[in-house]
C-alpha cells in the first residue's frame, strides 16, 4: 500500500512517516503530483500558519491535484493544520481561503468572546475525544475505541464544519466544545496528532488504512 | 485541561545519566530502553537532554533519537547544544517532534523567532535554567547551570514568549536532582506571566511535590526523572540482565543503590495521585501497548 505524505514545507513529517512505516505501509514524503495520483491514500499533515500553508500549496501547484483526488474518492487524511486546510476558510491572522473540500471555517479559541481566556493557548497535551449524539464510530477509523479516550493535541484553532453531521468526535478545551475529528465519505480529518497519540493513535491510523485496503 | 507528565532523560554519549545539580553524573543505561519502558507505562511525552553536547559528537544522540522515534509514538523533545537552524533540522529529521533551546537563544534572542518561523512555534521549546539569588531574584543560566547570563529569569521568560517560543521548560538548578520539591515561586511567576504552556523541571522527590507544582506552581506540565529511573532500572534488570555501555560511574548500579533523597515511584503511581487530588491527566490508560 502506497501512502503519499504531502511535503509542502510546513512542519516535521517524520513522525507521521514513522507511524505509517510501523504499520507496514509504504509511506513517502512527496510534493509530486505523480506520486499523489499514484498513491492509495493521501495524508496532509502540517504545523504552522494557515495562510503560509495555502501559499506553499499554491506555489507547489498542489491545490488542484489535492481537490481532485479528494473528489475522486481517494482516502484522504488531514492532520492538525491538515484538517484545517480542508475547510473553506480560516480566520487565523486575517482571512484566508482553504481547499474547500469540506464546507466550513477555522476559528481561534476564545475568538468569539471579548474577554481574554483564562486557559493557555495553544492547547498542548492529551485530551479526550467524545462521540456525538447523532453519529456512531462503527465502521469509522475510530471504531472500537473507548468513548472519551485520550489523544494528543497541539493547536490554537479548530474547525467548524457547516454540516454538523460530518463531525465524528468532539472535545472540550476550557469552555469550548470543538470538532476534534471529522469524516465525510473518503475524507477523514483529525485535529489531534494520531502519530503522537500512542497505541490509540496507531489504532486510528491502522483503521484508516483498512478502509483504504477494502 | 490535562497536565502532562514528561519523562526527562539526560544523555551523555550513549548513556542515560542522572546527577545532582547536574553535576556528578551517574550512568543508568541505554536511553532508548528506558524510553520504551516509560512509553509503555504511560508517559505523556519524553524529553532527551544531551547534557554534554558541547563536548561530544552528535552521532550518539541522533542514533538514539532515530531508534526511539521508530517505535515510540508520543511527542519527543530533544535539547542540548542546538545552535543553528540546521542543528534543529537535523534533530527533527532524526525523528524528534520538538527541540529545546537555551544557550543559542540567550546569545542571540532572534534565533527563537527564526526557529519558530521556520519550524512552527509549537516545535520550539525554550529552556530556562534559573538560580535563585540571595536577594530573591532569579537569574537565567546556560550550559546546565554553569554559565551566568545576567538575565532576569522572569523578564527573559516573557521575552522568549514574545519572540515565538511555543512552550517554556523552566528548570530550577537549585532543586535539580535534590528531591526537595519544585521551586514553586519560580514556576508560578513564569506560568502566570506568559500565555504559553510552562513545564516545571527540577526537584521532584515525591508524588505530593508534583500535585503541588500543579496547584500552587500553576505548571501545565511536569518533568520527572529521578523518581522514575530506579524503578525502571529494576524493571529492565529483571528482563534481560542489564547492559552497560561506555565509561562512567556505574558503581551505584552494581551496589543496587537508588537515590536516597527521592521516593521511588512510577508514572502510574504519580498519575493516580494526581487524579486523586482532582488534577486531570491521561489516566487511567485505556489500552496496554501491544
Amino acid at each position: 500500500m502506497k501512502v503519499a505524505i504531502i511535503d509542502y514545507g510546513m512542519g516535521n513529517l517524520f513522525s507521521v512517516q514513522h507511524a505509517f512505516k510501523y504499520l507496514e505501509a509504504y509511506a513517502i514524503q512527496t510534493s509530486s503530483k505523480k506520486d499523489i495520483l499514484g498513491a492509495d491514500a493521501v495524508i496532509l499533515p502540517g504545523v504552522g500558519a494557515f495562510g503560509e500553508a495555502m501559499k506553499a500549496l499554491k506555489r507547489l501547484d498542489l491545490v488542484g491535484v489535492l481537490k481532485d483526488v479528494a473528489a475522486q474518492g481517494k482516502p484522504f487524511l488531514g492532520i492538525c493544520l491538515g484538517i484545517q486546510l480542508l475547510m473553506s476558510e480560516s480566520f487565523e491572522f486575517g482571512h484566508h481561503e482553504g481547499l474547500n473540500i469540506i464546507e466550513g471555517s477555522v476559528v481561534r479559541f476564545g475568538q468569539e468572546r471579548q474577554k481574554k481566556p483564562e486557559y493557555k493557548i495553544p492547547e498542548v497535551g492529551w485530551n479526550r475525544i467524545h462521540a456525538t449524539l447523532h453519529r456512531s464510530w462503527n465502521s469509522t477509523p475510530l471504531r472500537g475505541l473507548k468513548k472519551g479516550t485520550f489523544v494528543y493535541f497541539v493547536h490554537s484553532l479548530y474547525v467548524k464544519p457547516k454540516d454538523a453531521s460530518v463531525t465524528l468526535s468532539v472535545s472540550r478545551y476550557g469552555d469550548t466544545e470543538f470538532c476534534s475529528s471529522l469524516l465525510s465519505d473518503n475524507i477523514f480529518g483529525c485535529q489531534f496528532h494520531p502519530e503522537k497519540s500512542g497505541t490509540v493513535g496507531l489504532k486510528i491510523l491502522k483503521q484508516f488504512l483498512e478502509r483504504v485496503a477494502s | 485541561m490535562t497536565v502532562r507528565i514528561i519523562t526527562r532523560l539526560d544523555i551523555k554519549g550513549p548513556n542515560l545519566v542522572k546527577g545532582i545539580h547536574l553535576e556528578g553524573l551517574r550512568v543508568l543505561g541505554k536511553p532508548e530502553k528506558f524510553a520504551r519502558y516509560y512509553y509503555e507505562e504511560g508517559a505523556d511525552e519524553l524529553l532527551y537532554m544531551d547534557v554534554v553536547a558541547s563536548l561530544y559528537g552528535r552521532n550518539n544522540l541522533l542514533d538514539i533519537v532515530t531508534r526511539t522515534s521508530k517505535e515510540i509514538f508520543i511527542p519527543l523533545t530533544v535539547g542540548g547544544g542546538l545552535r543553528t537552524l540546521d542543528d534543529i533540522k537535523t534533530v527533527l529529521r532524526a525523528g524528534a517532534d520538538k527541540v529545546s533551546i537555551n544557550t543559542a537563544a540567550v546569545h542571540r534572542p532572534e534565533f527563537i523567532r527564526e526557529a519558530a518561523n521556520r519550524f512552527g512555534s509549537s516545535t520550539i521549546v525554550v529552556s530556562i535554567e534559573a538560580i535563585r539569588r540571595s536577594d530573591g531574584r532569579y537569574e537565567a543560566y546556560t550550559d546546565n547551570g554553569r554559565e551566568k547570563t545576567g538575565l532576569d529569569a522572569f523578564e527573559w521568560a516573557i521575552h522568549t514568549a514574545e519572540l515565538g517560543a511555543g512552550e517554556l521548560l523552566v528548570t530550577s538548578i537549585d532543586r535539580e536532582g535534590t528531591g526537595k520539591g519544585y521551586d514553586l515561586e519560580l514556576t508560578r511567576k513564569i506560568a502566570k506571566s506568559v500565555p504559553i504552556p510552562v513545564i516545571a523541571c527540577g526537584g521532584a522527590g515525591r508524588s505530593a511535590d508534583i500535585s503541588q507544582v500543579v496547584w500552587e506552581g500553576k505548571a501545565d506540565a511536569i518533568c520527572v526523572a529521578s523518581m522514575l529511573h530506579y524503578t525502571a532500572v529494576k524493571h529492565l534488570r529483571s528482563l534481560d540482565g542489564f547492559e552497560f555501555e561506555g565509561e562512567g560511574n556505574i558503581e551505584h548500579l552494581k551496589a543496587n543503590k537508588g537515590f536516597s533523597k527521592v521516593e521511588e515511584s512510577s508514572i502510574a503511581a504519580i498519575k493516580k495521585e494526581l487524579a486523586a487530588k482532582g488534577i486531570l491527566c491521561r489516566y487511567p490508560l485505556e489500552e496496554k501497548v501491544a
